[in-house]
């Protein structure tokens, strides 16, 4: 069993400098559908295992063997909440401080669970809410436009576009870009939207946005969930590629960008720069996707970092 | 689907009266104003009843009728669907995917640069040669870069 542990808390703890290595990397521009999934992978791979090396601790050398059979780590920290809930009613057990102590650790085990669900479902719901909210504007402030087909347009000054995801989309150019923007330019800005509405990339950045919201103190969380902000953008970048030339997105990204507002701002996000020119540059310039073996290297990667936990949280060792 | 897009249309005709007049109206005012349409009295009084419970018009007593009114300005509401897009705040919502964040500064200056070496090139580039003019874009990356150094840049 405490290998077992042993092997879920080195994963969990593992994921946190792979995940700081990611960000830093240099090959997912050249191949964001990868980067993506491996990004997915550390984060479910996280999650299983810190929530396992948790309740595992709880298992750990316990009397659950008690029924002849060995236990694999979920199976033992589920024992030990059901005798800890009988111990409550029926007084503390022999063996107390290291009994409390397991007690505390699969009751960590669960509550990171919990929380892990709960900032799933709250980040949902405002996520929902929010768009509920767009919608109803839009249906009162928007109109079509024939430059812009399938798309609506809000009069307002400031250039931008935006895309409203989920089952009822939208996609959302202000009258502003309008003006800025040419013909081919916009045709290149709805093709970067309908890919984001196509491929559901608000259902890949969704669990980054929930686990900040957890721990928004954590730099990694944070990096985590702008790497795959950025991924997403250049996944929708390529899709667009396929219709229309490099050349009118990368200009329709400038002239959008560099528009400036007129609107007050907050804090001017001085790190939004980067990944302008980082997505510019790579339109421009395009750099040759990952080889076939660094792709299956990947992939094998991130079929372990879920494989492992999964195997350790319920085979019996 | 066909009745939910006449409300949605119906809402609007009557929020853009609304708008148009700084005075609280009576149902019968706003029905006289909608003349390009046939609507029943009934009918405007449910929509405007919709609207106020939504949140979009307020409504006061004068005497036996209510009044109507828009909460806020057309352009307040604009703004309010603009904001996520436009914000320059750190903060990204979910609920929207932006099409490009906005620069500013040195950074914005450098992109123009390029968008003009761009447009002075005229024609689409061309495939990679080592000794080709590059549109001077920042820092000039190579292609392979991570977003976090370009972020520190």
């Amino acid at each position: 069993m405490f290998p077992a542990v042993l092997v879920l808390a080195a994963v969990a703890a593992g994921t946190i400098p792979a995940a700081a290595a990611l960000a830093s990397a240099r090959w997912p521009v050249r191949s964001p559908a990868a980067a993506i999934v491996l990004w997915q992978a550390l984060g479910l791979g996280w999650g299983l295992a810190a929530v396992g090396a948790l309740a595992g601790l709880g298992g750990l050398g316990g009397s659950y063997r008690d029924e002849g059979q060995h236990a694999g780590v979920a199976r033992a920290a589920l024992a030990v909440a059901i005798r800890a809930v009988r111990g409550v009613t029926s007084g503390p057990q022999a063996g107390g401080a290291v009994w409390y102590l397991r007690l505390v650790a699969v009751a960590a085990g669960l509550v990171l669970l919990a929380l892990l669900c709960w900032v799933l479902l709250a980040s949902s719901a405002t996520v929902l809410r929010a768009r509920r909210r767009q919608r109803e504007l839009l249906s009162l402030l928007a109109h079509g436009d024939p430059k812009v087909p399938g798309a609506l347009v809000v009069d307002h000054p400031d250039a931008a576009a935006y895309c409203v995801p989920g089952l009822r989309s939208r996609i959302v150019i202000s009258a502003g870009t309008l003006e800025l923007l040419d013909q081919a330019e916009l045709a290149a800005v709805l093709a970067h939207e309908r890919a984001h509405l196509r491929e559901r990339h608000d259902l890949v950045l969704l669990p980054f946005t929930a686990l900040l919201r957890a721990f928004r103190w954590c730099a990694v969380a944070r990096r985590a969930e702008s790497a795959v902000a950025l991924l997403v953008e250049m996944l929708a970048d390529d899709h667009a590629l396929r219709h229309r030339p490099a050349r009118e997105l990368a200009t329709a990204l400038i002239r959008v960008g560099t528009a400036g507002s007129r609107a007050p701002s907050g804090a001017l996000a001085a790190d939004g720069a980067g990944e302008v020119a980082v997505r510019v540059a790579r339109l421009l310039r395009p750099a040759p996707g990952l080889s076939v073996p660094a792709l299956a290297l990947v992939g094998a990667a991130a079929l372990l970092l879920v494989a492992l936990p999964m195997a350790f949280l319920s085979i019996p060792f | 689907m066909d009745a939910v897009n006449r409300l949605g249309e119906l809402e609007r005709a009557i929020m853009d009266v609304l708008w148009e007049d700084p005075e609280p109206l009576t149902v019968r005012q706003v029905s006289g104003r909608l003349t390009d349409r046939d609507l029943a009295h009934t009918t405007v009084m449910t929509v405007l009843d919709r609207l106020a419970k939504k949140g979009f018009a307020r409504r006061e007593r004068d005497g036996r009728a209510w009044r109507y009114r828009a909460a806020e300005s057309r352009e307040a509401y604009v703004t309010e669907l603009m904001l996520n897009a436009l914000d320059q705040t750190g903060d990204r919502q979910a609920a929207l995917a932006r099409f490009v964040r906005s620069v500013s500064g040195a950074e914005a200056r450098a992109l123009r640069r390029a968008l003009e070496a761009l447009e002075a090139l005229g024609a689409p580039e061309s495939p990679e040669s080592p000794g080709a003019p590059s549109p001077g874009l920042p820092e000039s990356p190579g292609p392979s870069v991570s977003p976090e150094d370009a972020r520190r840049g």
